[in-house]
């Protein structure tokens, strides 16, 4: 049998108890997966990461990390919520670096006071991974200093170095300029190849294309398609999914005038 | 003889009279601003609150202190309290609680704006790398705040030192008291020293304000790159 990390089942989610954004959604992830959520903007992609790491309430369902229930509906505070938290690293689209601290503080900081490590080894582990995304000759720089693509890829090691068991991207790389799409998006390839379970949302296609072990199709809270990249992008099975892939093809002006 | 007006300044113990005033202004205006950022931190965390009868208390009291001049409340505590509690406050106690009272709404504010302007994802990126509320607060909102604070506390600050001489008209005798002193005093033998008195008061609150607002000037520069 196959050792799920993260199962999510019947999740719903709504906010102020009227607007329904995730319906009934039902997902698990195996160790060493990389789930890919694609669809349209407002299709609650976002939102489910965030249910994940306990950002948002759940309104029913269920949410196991490890088998162990980490999120129910009924539930109203847990709070042991900074405990999960710790074993699902995300990285939001906003980076989200904090600004009064050298780009090794930002890093060192949670593994420290959180996980009660020490801070040399921690520094150790912080270079190292810096050196690895090719940052380190900026471990004393301040966020403001680096570059979008730079700022991210810190986000990233800043969530690695607390040994999550699961790494949430939400949208990573929307903000970035398209030249440094590609350097942040490396760094996850890599990270994928080194076993790294992720769940990603993304508008880039083509990377979706290359990370993924599967694909999630989701439209208005629900999920519509789920495939491995090869079928979902080259044949879609339903329709929402092949409207959805066509936004990303633009006709030559040939193609047009040849229709007319 | 009219030239003279300058040396009213340096007779006798006039000199040092008038920097003694000059440091019961600062006293005061020292001590009021400790009260305020103490009680205006706490303040401004209340005003965070989302309870609307908080939030109502909290908007009215500010709104109190910015509508009312503050002599009208160095005069209700001063006469006021003695009035009808019985209890004789000094003039300088009297501006200690009044500006204390009008510092702490102010700081308050200031903070509350200050916290309000921090990123609702800052919290969620110190959540999400497994931090708690409380160390959310002590490690990542804190340290920010008080970078934004800073120059607006360092401005009030300078705004206190110059309102003290409103003390003036409950009995203290600060430093543009003893001007008028002097001035009294030298009246008939040099009609002219006013313009020298006022003066010399004008360039002691300068020297003491304007290294502030430099300061807050530079902080405020440093604070956005």
């Amino acid at each position: 049998m196959v050792e799920h990390i993260l199962e999510v089942e019947h999740l719903v989610k709504s906010y102020d108890k009227k607007h329904i954004v995730l319906n009934d959604i039902s997902f698990s992830l195996k160790k060493g997966e990389v789930v890919v959520f694609v669809g349209p903007s407002g299709c609650g992609k976002s939102t489910f990461l965030r249910c994940l790491n306990k950002l948002e309430p759940i309104d029913s369902g269920e949410i196991r990390l490890n088998g162990e229930i980490i999120a129910r509906g009924e539930e109203t505070k847990n709070k042991k919520v900074h405990e999960i938290r710790q074993k699902i690293g995300m990285v939001f689209q906003s980076y989200e670096l904090f600004p009064n601290m050298t780009i090794l503080e930002n890093i060192t900081l949670s593994p420290v006071i959180v996980q009660k490590r020490q801070k040399q080894e921690v520094q150790k582990e912080a270079e190292a991974l810096l050196r690895r995304v090719g940052l380190l000759e900026k471990k004393d720089a301040y966020p403001r200093q680096l570059s979008g693509g730079q700022k991210q890829r810190v986000a990233i090691v800043r969530s690695l170095i607390m040994n999550p068991d699961i790494l949430l991207l939400d949208e990573i790389t929307a903000a970035l300029d398209p030249e440094m799409v590609r350097e942040v998006l490396q760094v996850v390839l890599e990270l994928a190849k080194d076993g790294m379970t992720m769940a990603i949302v993304t508008h880039e296609m083509e990377f979706a294309k290359a990370v993924a072990d599967r694909v999630l199709f989701l439209d208005k809270g629900k999920i519509v398609e789920e495939d491995t990249p090869k079928q979902f992008f080259e044949s879609p099975k339903t329709e929402r999914a092949k409207q959805f892939l066509n936004t990303f093809h633009y006709e030559t002006v040939d193609d047009i005038e040849e229709k007319e | 003889m009219q030239d003279l007006g300058i040396q009213v300044l340096f007779q006798g113990s006039n000199f040092t009279r008038l920097l003694q005033g000059l440091f019961v202004s600062l006293r005061i205006s020292l001590i009021a601003m400790i009260f305020s950022i103490c009680l205006g931190i706490l303040f401004g965390v209340i005003m965070t609150s989302k309870h609307p009868v908080v939030r109502a208390v909290c908007r009215f009291y500010l709104e109190v202190v910015r509508i009312m001049p503050q002599l009208v409340l160095l005069f209700l505590v001063y006469f006021g309290v003695a009035k009808h509690f019985g209890i004789n406050l000094s003039g300088e106690v009297a501006g200690i609680i009044v500006f204390t009272f009008w510092g702490t709404a102010e700081m308050g504010d200031l903070v509350r704006s200050a916290l309000i302007a921090i990123p609702v994802h800052q919290y969620e990126s110190g959540y999400a790398l497994g931090m708690t509320k409380q160390q959310v607060f002590v490690h990542i909102v804190i340290p920010q705040t008080i970078r934004r604070l800073l120059p607006s506390a360092v401005n009030l600050l300078t705004r206190m030192i110059k309102t003290t001489s409103l003390v003036v008209l409950i009995g203290v005798v600060e430093v543009v008291k003893v001007g008028k002193q002097i001035i009294d005093a030298n009246r008939y033998t040099t009609p002219s020293s006013a313009i020298w008195v006022y003066g010399m008061i004008f360039l002691l609150y300068f020297m003491i304000c304007f290294p502030f607002s430099k300061i807050a000037g530079i902080l405020e520069r440093r604070l956005k790159d």
